[in-house]
């Protein structure tokens, strides 16, 4: 049967859609009620991470045990982070034009650093792509997946903090967490990332096992 | 008389109203909830999350049916 955690994202998220449109949220200038996309919109990001995170891991494993199958998850994972960016990028575009009045912005590194991360990862499946031994393959897409995490990692999560960002939590902005959520928002805004990872794995799991299956047929 | 007891008063209580103004404070969509209807709008974008889930579970047991089969 469908395993317990699967079950656990889909209700997490479920309670995160009902609540998140009838809690209580601070009353914020320019925010105003688009606050609560901090419930969707943030949640996809971390699954994002997680996903690459989920890739590099594997990627390590590839070059330690030189599995082909190591490699098969990890490019899974890859994908299926690149495609919870294409949500992520949307909703933060859609939010963007109406609080900072623009739907895209060079200021800002956070959007830079994204744009750059998601060029970085085009060119892994490229190369992954391009090579026809199976062996040579893994090892080379496992060398430059470890390339592309560090610097998404750098592009994402450490240049925006050291300069000027619109983004909370970056540069002489506040986080979120310390002034503008208040506990009411937690209680959704933390089940949303948990059930947003876990269905991230849940899709992770059927397109492994799909390539797994192929790769076995392959093999016959 | 009469004139004189209005402007008093609105000299009294103008600047209240002025102040209850201020005190609003950001604007939020307080009637937005009263209005009953955006429970429509929840019970829709949870119908659709169902059907989306419910689809991923097809999904998923066709895949261990494929699996199994082997």
């Amino acid at each position: 049967m469908i395993k317990w955690w699967k079950i656990l994202s889909a209700l997490l998220i479920l309670y995160t859609l009902v609540w998140g449109m009838l809690g209580s949220v601070p009353r914020l200038d320019i925010l105003n009620e688009t606050i609560r996309n901090v419930y969707y919109h943030v949640p996809i990001w971390f699954a994002m991470l997680f996903q690459m995170g989920y890739s590099v891991v594997y990627a390590i494993k590839q070059l330690s045990k030189n599995d082909l199958k190591t490699d098969i998850i990890s490019n899974q994972a890859a994908e299926t982070g690149l495609f919870f960016a294409l949500p992520g990028l949307l909703t933060g575009c859609m939010w963007a034009k109406f609080t900072w009045g623009t739907w895209w912005t060079f200021q800002d590194p956070k959007l830079n650093g994204v744009a750059i991360a998601i060029l970085i990862y085009l060119a892994y499946f490229i190369l992954r792509s391009s090579i026809d031994d199976e062996q040579k393959r893994a090892r080379i897409a496992a060398v430059y997946n470890i390339f592309a995490f560090v610097m998404m990692f750098v592009f994402i999560m450490i240049l925006p903090r050291l300069t000027d960002s619109l983004h909370p939590g970056n540069g002489g902005n506040p986080a979120f967490a310390k002034y503008d959520m208040n506990s009411d928002m937690r209680m959704i805004f933390y089940p949303a990332v948990i059930g947003w990872v876990l269905l991230s794995l849940w899709i992770l799991d059927v397109k492994k096992r799909l390539a797994l299956l192929r790769h076995k047929q392959n093999e016959q | 008389m009469n004139n004189k007891i209005i402007i008093f008063l609105a000299s009294v209580l103008l600047p209240f109203i002025g102040k209850a103004q201020e005190m609003a404070g950001p604007e939020m969509a307080d009637t937005f909830r009263s209005e009953g209807k955006i429970y429509v709008v929840i019970t829709v974008i949870s119908i659709i999350f169902i059907c989306l889930i419910g689809y991923l579970v097809y999904i998923d047991t066709k895949l261990r049916k494929l699996e199994n089969k082997k």
